[in-house]
């Protein structure tokens, strides 16, 4: 028995309802509802609508980001670089062995103009997915009322080499709207002196990175400020529950600037629990190529995330040329 | 309304997490912290306590005068504890120090020779460029830890079973 009708309404309590290849998604006051095919049926799955757009809106600020965004333990994208794969059940071993995942691969371009659509439409008035639950409260319920297009087209900072250099990303300040957030209060604002002989003006360079992250008006959205050939330093500022749970597809690490945040570890493929750790500042860990890990910081925290850019890492993992953990001791 | 302490270690004060298992190996995390590494490190020691294939993160103890350094391509470095100063020296030849085949921090045989480009001073969570093209030398006048963002080098110190949770 097809328990999920065949058509979709147009739209529900005011929020319009989309399709993706195989895929439906609907919203109502308070959840999505995510269907695809399997078998003679389609099945189905429910998110929290809040939960769904924090998600929703890493991927479009991310551009899929590296590997596996798993919005939660059963739908979620994967990165292929050009294209991009969608999927319900596919890294949920309960699903994928009785036969209730499904797959779909997408040119990048088409998958990243819809959920741009959807984040659009589902995203209220007063609600701001990259901000902490205090910050934005309950607006993301009920039946649709306005927008926040202000909010939801923010993008991730591209910095060539350094923020503040001539020509690169700008430092953030008061005077282009970045203030010191709430819990970054007691985070000094001092400057690095700097004394340049004449005519090397330019190129002596530093700022405060840590009153720089006081001033993110984000969570758990990294941005680049500082660039070694492919090695990335994406430092970011983390409060309540990473909006997804990132499936590596190359070794990732972490430098607890601040405070503290609690992984749950997972296996990639499976979702299997593997373990927890406990980062706390000055703290340093990998996350290897073969999990997945979703953070909880209970205060506004600053975290370095450390990345490999080079394009060829996840084929070196997938075939076997490297091994999905950094070091052998 | 809620007033909220940030905590940021230090030397003198930091308190390490730890790593839960279910059904894993602590290694594979790779575990440890810049504050202790620079407790048991020598001055100006390059500790690695993150690598990503041929990409390493130091920790390094700052106290006194290092040597003259360079590398052939850019590296940064952020003060995690104290205050550190950086001189910064223009290499008239920089590829008779440090060629483009030669990655990570090399030393500097003797003194710089080029112009001499300023200095910078770094205090608590300052980050700063380190140039291509440019010898540099840190002086703490205390005991200062700072991290490092560059490539696995000649420099390079590896002493993961040492540092780690295993």
């Amino acid at each position: 028995m097809n328990a999920i009708a065949e058509k979709i309404p147009a739209t529900v309590a005011g929020y319009k309802t989309f399709e993706l290849g195989g895929f439906t998604f609907l919203r109502d006051e308070y959840f999505v509802t995510i269907t695809w095919p399997v078998k003679d049926r389609r099945q189905s799955h429910t998110m929290s609508a809040d939960a769904f757009l924090r998600a929703l809106m890493r991927d479009v600020a991310w551009g899929f980001f590296y590997g596996v965004v798993n919005f939660d333990h059963v739908f979620g994208t994967r990165n292929l670089y050009g294209k991009v794969e969608f999927f319900g059940g596919r890294l949920n071993e309960h699903y994928h062995n009785n036969g209730l995942s499904y797959v779909e691969v997408f040119d990048t371009p088409r998958a990243m103009k819809l959920i741009k659509e959807i984040l659009a439409d589902w995203c209220n008035e007063g609600f701001d997915p990259f901000a902490a639950p205090l910050e934005t409260g309950d607006a993301a319920f009920g039946e649709k009322h306005g927008n926040n297009l202000k909010a939801i087209d923010r993008f991730r900072v591209a910095t060539r080499r350094m923020p503040g250099l001539d020509g690169d990303s700008p430092l953030r300040g008061d005077d282009n709207g970045y203030a010191i957030n709430r819990a970054f209060a007691d985070v000094a604002q001092d400057k690095p002196v700097i004394k340049a002989e004449p005519g090397f003006e330019g190129e002596l360079h530093a700022f405060n990175l840590f009153a720089y992250l006081s001033r993110s008006d984000v969570t758990w959205n990294p941005s680049v400020t500082s660039v070694c050939k492919n090695s990335l330093f994406c430092p970011t500022t983390e409060e309540y529950i990473l909006p997804i749970i990132h499936g590596n597809d190359r070794v990732e690490w972490f430098l607890q600037f601040s405070d503290e945040i609690m992984w749950n570890i997972t296996d990639k493929e499976t979702g299997r629990p593997r373990a927890r750790v406990l980062m706390k500042a000055g703290d340093v860990a990998a996350m290897p190529a073969d999990i997945a890990h979703q953070g909880f910081s209970k205060k506004r925290s600053m975290l370095l995330v450390w990345e490999n850019g080079n394009p060829g890492i996840v084929k070196m993992h997938e075939s076997g040329e490297i091994p999905p953990y950094p070091v052998t001791f | 309304m809620t007033e909220f302490v940030t905590r940021f270690g230090s030397l003198k004060d930091f308190d390490k997490g730890h790593i839960e298992i279910i059904n894993d190996n602590p290694k594979y995390y790779v575990f440890s912290n810049v504050f202790e590494v620079a407790n048991g490190a020598k001055p100006y020691e390059k500790v690695a306590v993150a690598k990503n294939l041929e990409y390493v993160i130091e920790a390094i103890r700052a106290e006194g005068t290092s040597g003259w350094m360079a590398a052939s391509h850019d590296e940064f470095c952020i003060v995690m504890d104290g205050q550190v100063d950086i001189e910064f020296v223009k290499l008239d030849n920089p590829d008779a120090v440090a060629p483009a085949s030669k990655e990570g921090t090399v030393a500097v045989q003797g003194e710089p020779k080029g112009k001499r480009m300023g200095s910078i001073r770094l205090g608590h969570g300052h980050q700063a460029l380190l140039p291509k093209g440019a010898a540099y030398r840190f002086s703490s006048a205390g005991t200062s830890v700072m991290v490092q963002q560059s490539i696995l080098g000649d420099l390079t110190v590896q002493k993961w079973g040492e540092i780690c949770y295993s």
